[in-house]
């Protein structure tokens, strides 16, 4: 290996690295505010990604009709807990279930759009109703469960998601055009203008985060409930529109990062798994709680992968899941009491 | 007909048809039998000791490929010393997978059990897919294609080619594996395995440290599971990768949950139920979406989903009641045990120091809980540490209870220097405690709580539990843990499950769980809280009298009557400082404690 190797695998190493950076986070945020274990953040980018190369084929993505027909299941649910007087916070339902659902339909089936900058808004508004969906469906009858069970709960969410994309997308690959085409030189090293789009995104995504939660309100309160759920909702915080908004925001970023990796490598119906996963490994870095050491973690699972797909490709996945026995052997290493778990 | 009657007798319906049955189902059958020795380990880890696992089928495939290896590859023919017999062959594959098994789960229980429990599974996750990448990529274990050729196991002499002799084998082993576990949880090392679920803080309290308990319960299931691998890649005389894969070990979860995770015998529902459902959907759901695939898994998905929301403890709890209608209930073994003797403390004389904190401190950030505190407890007294809300008690509390660690000062038990150790070793040298927020298992039985707190009095380990070799402790754990009970005067209740009784009966129930570990410290957080009357003056009484027998007991408590009635010396804590110490007498008259509990200046007292 020379020097110019080098820096083609550590540019791809970053750029993986802020994919996964992008995942990392929107884990870390789901188990900070709702203890769950986020296992199908996966799905959200390979929909993400399918589902703008099936608009790109001039097909109606199949994730419309999962879209409305979890929409229409909430509604009934919804309405169910409204009769048997269970508060039901009906503004946000509706922009749930018909707001963004309409919005996205419109987008699809009327506007059909040809521009990649449309079609990229399109499957943002597809994606990300499903995470509040999904939360209000699947998780917040069991929101006083165990992290372990809520964690069995996301596997088996995961195994229907996967199911579906193979329903939805087949068992071929897709891979959909670049959203720059221009190449670079620097120094000798070639650098593809997706790649620094990646990069870019990453960057913008992470920096409006880190506004989010120091500067809004809606942040302040979602924060306020990762730390303390009990304190957060006698301060008057609606702890269910956090579990709401949390999974909104990573279903926004599952979709964004399927956008973003789509144009680099070839996204089957369960490419989510592995890519989500990574993005585990990296989370698990910073413990699941802290979002620099998360993003930290994310580089160092980017540039192991790119090295060792150089040095042992077959073996590139053993490395980077392996990767996970040192970590968590490090993270033992600082926890010396025993403490009770929720 | 009792529950036990009928399992022996559908064994035995079993046993008569099978060489009846047709090829098909005696292949199904096996299978089931396989899947519900990995599923058993899976109720196991679960259900039973609050952790879980996706990377079972890893552990499958390592018990497989050992096997397997070992009996297709002329490399290990040409290092086995000539003559060798071929029928060993397939033992020696099974004894390479065990120790395989060991090894991986050894570490990555080490790795991650120390964690908090979500750390494992996600370590599984990890490492059941880092396996399937090896598997496939091994030239040596033939890739994703595989290894063929795998010789049939044979028995004296008996080839076990076919699932209609290989099948009565599978199910023997898994009988067997029900057995002993069930004998495991119904013992000394069950209760300490059940208490994981319970909270490890409340079961280290107890003497038990639960990240070897964890280990240990995680290695055992893998074990199962390697066994499981080793039969399969008998039964089906080749392996490839596919069959261990991340997704089956999802399966085999689901077995467990769907089954009833907290029931061994839901580990066998479990694994029927799904193995003839994917039968039947593997058939169905091509048809039906007009495309093949690996579609089962949306409806076992959703299966799960609505049996987590529904059916928290899965399907077995479900049939077990319905057959309560016409089932006896199974009478306690009446077989007599001579009981043997219990390790007996002896307690130190009447004045000696048990407990000593010197100058500890404790901070929080920025906030000092405890500063510069001092206390000592000695033999055959009672100390009462009171104090306003928000003084200090708790951190203290926990500060000598080896729960948490002070920032600076000493804490010495029985004389040994403790800072930094975990509670359990505070539990070894005498010290028993309750807690504030009661921590019992609510599901069982008063009985089994309060013998739990006599864990460190026995000694019987997990294989003697399985083989049935420790029932003469047994019985004498809980002759000592109804003695207690009866002592404390809830003997009516003993065989009730614990969280059936009064919040202020759990916190006597407590007490009677740390005398059995016979103590020669107790340390009492809030004992009084929510009893009556007459059940305060009951208590107050054997607080008597178990100082009248040497034991030193600390006593964190708001009922002031209660403690000034009863202490013989007092420490008063304020904003983390003691403010004063000495008998009730002296207490209630020292200005200090007067303004902290009345508050303001006392204008005039002096007057």
């Amino acid at each position: 290996m020379d020097l110019q190797i080098a820096l083609i695998l550590g540019q791809d190493g970053v750029v993986n690295g802020a994919v996964y950076g992008l995942i990392a986070l929107a884990l870390v945020l789901v188990f900070s505010v709702t203890r769950v274990i986020f296992i199908p953040q996966g799905e959200f980018v390979a929909f993400g990604a399918l589902s703008m190369a099936m608009m790109q084929a001039g097909r109606v993505p199949a994730t419309l009709w999962l879209l409305l027909a979890l929409a229409v299941l909430t509604l009934v649910v919804e309405a169910w807990r409204h009769q048997r007087g269970q508060p039901v916070d009906w503004a946000s339902t509706v922009v749930w279930t018909l707001g963004l659902p309409a919005l996205a339909s419109a987008l699809v089936l009327l506007v059909k759009p040809e521009s990649l900058l449309l079609q990229a808004v399109a499957t943002l508004a597809l994606i990300l109703p499903l995470g509040p969906l999904l939360y209000r469906l699947v998780y917040r009858p069991l929101a006083h469960a165990t992290v372990l069970i809520l964690l069995i709960v996301s596997v088996a969410l995961h195994g229907v998601l996967v199911g579906m994309g193979l329903l939805f997308f087949g068992a071929e690959g897709f891979r959909t055009p670049a959203f720059s085409e221009a190449r670079f030189d620097l120094g000798g090293i070639p650098v593809s203008g997706q790649s620094l789009v990646v990069v870019a995104m990453a960057a913008v995504l992470v920096v409006a985060m880190f506004v989010f939660f120091e500067r809004s309100i809606v942040g302040k309160a979602l924060r306020a409930t990762a730390m303390n759920r009990v304190g957060a909702r006698l301060m008057g915080i609606p702890t269910e529109l956090s579990g709401d908004l949390s999974f909104a925001l990573a279903a926004l970023i599952g979709a964004v990062s399927g956008l973003l990796i789509a144009p680099l490598t070839t996204v089957y119906y369960d490419t989510g798994f592995l890519i989500g996963l990574k993005g585990f490994v990296a989370a698990i870095v910073g413990g699941l709680g802290s979002y620099p050491l998360a993003l930290a973690g994310a580089l160092l699972v980017g540039q192991l992968e790119s090295f060792s797909s150089f040095w042992a490709s077959a073996f590139k996945e053993v490395l980077v899941f392996t990767l996970i026995i040192p970590v968590l052997w490090w993270r033992s290493l600082n926890s010396r009491h025993v403490e009770d778990e929720e | 007909m009792t529950s036990r009657h009928l399992t022996l007798a559908c064994i035995a319906a079993l046993a008569l048809v099978w060489g009846f049955l047709p090829e098909f189902t005696l292949t199904v059958m096996s299978y089931i039998g396989l899947y519900a020795l990995v599923a058993s380990g899976l109720v196991m880890l679960t259900g039973v000791g609050g952790m879980t696992s996706f990377g079972q089928a890893a552990f499958v495939g390592l018990g497989a490929y050992a096997t397997a290896w070992v009996c297709t590859s002329t490399d290990v023919a040409g290092w086995l010393p000539a003559g060798f017999p071929a029928a060993l062959l397939p033992w020696l594959g099974l004894v390479l997978g065990l120790v395989c098994t060991y090894a991986v789960a050894r570490l990555l229980g080490t790795v991650t059990l120390r964690l908090s429990g979500h750390y494992l599974p996600l370590g599984t996750i990890a490492w059941g897919l880092s396996l399937y990448y090896i598997f496939g990529n091994l030239d040596v274990l033939g890739g994703f294609t595989g290894l063929t050729g795998l010789p049939p196991l044979t028995l004296g002499g008996f080839s076990l080619a076919s699932p209609l002799h290989l099948g009565p084998v599978i199910w023997a082993v898994l009988l067997l594996a029900l057995w002993a576990l069930n004998n495991l949880l119904d013992s000394r090392e069950g209760r300490a395995i059940r208490a994981l679920k319970g909270g490890r803080v409340m079961a280290e309290s107890m003497g038990v440290d639960t990240a070897h308990y964890r280990i240990k319960l995680f290695v055992l299931a893998a074990l199962l599971a390697a066994v499981s691998g080793w039969l399969y890649a008998h039964l089906q005389r080749f392996v490839n990768p596919t069959p261990f894969n991340i997704n089956i070990g999802i399966e085999y979860l689901f077995m467990a949950v769907v089954g009833g995770a907290g029931y061994l015998w839901g580990a066998v529902l479990g694994a029927t139920l799904i193995t003839l459902l994917k039968e039947q959907l593997q058939d169905w759901l091509p048809r039906l979406l007009g495309s093949s695939g690996n579609f089962e898994i949306i409806v076992f998905g959703l299966l799960m989903l609505f049996v987590l929301q529904r059916f928290a403890d899965g399907l077995w709890p479900r049939l077990a009641g319905w057959s309560q209608a016409f089932l006896k209930p199974s009478a306690p073994s009446a077989r007599a045990v001579a009981a043997s003797r219990l390790d007996q403390r002896v307690l130190p004389a009447a004045g000696e120091v048990l407990l000593d904190a010197r100058a500890v401190t404790r901070r929080f950030g920025g906030l000092l809980a405890n500063n510069n505190v001092h206390m000592s407890l000695k033999a055959a007294e009672v100390h009462a540490l009171i104090g306003p809300n928000g003084a200090g008690k708790s951190t203290f509390f926990n500060m000598i209870s080896g729960v948490d660690t002070p920032s600076s000062g000493e804490v010495r038990l029985m004389g040994e220097a403790m800072q930094g150790r975990p509670s359990r070793d505070f539990a070894v040298l005498g010290l028993g405690r309750t807690f504030q927020h009661v921590r019992l298992l609510g599901q069982r039985s008063v009985l089994e709580n309060v013998a739990l707190g006599a864990h460190r009095r026995g000694h019987r380990g997990w294989i003697a539990s399985m083989l049935r070799l420790d029932r003469a402790e047994e019985a004498a754990l809980l002759a000592e843990a109804r003695h207690q009970i009866e002592r404390c005067g809830l003997g009516e209740f003993a065989d009730r499950p614990a969280a059936s009784l009064a919040l202020g009966q759990q916190r006597v129930v407590e007490i009677a769980r740390a005398l059995a570990g016979q103590p020669a410290a107790l340390l009492l957080d809030e004992p009084a809280a929510g009893l009556r009357h007459l059940e305060k003056q009951a208590l107050a009484q054997l607080l008597n009298q178990l100082r009248a027998e040497g034991l030193g007991i600390l006593v964190v408590e708001h009922d002031m009557e209660f403690v000034m009635n009863l202490a013989d010396r007092i420490t008063v804590l304020e904003f983390g400082e003691v403010i004063a110490e000495g008998t009730p007498a002296e207490v209630q008259v020292n200005p200090r404690v007067l303004e902290a509990y009345l508050g303001g200046e006392l204008n005039g007292a002096g007057a």
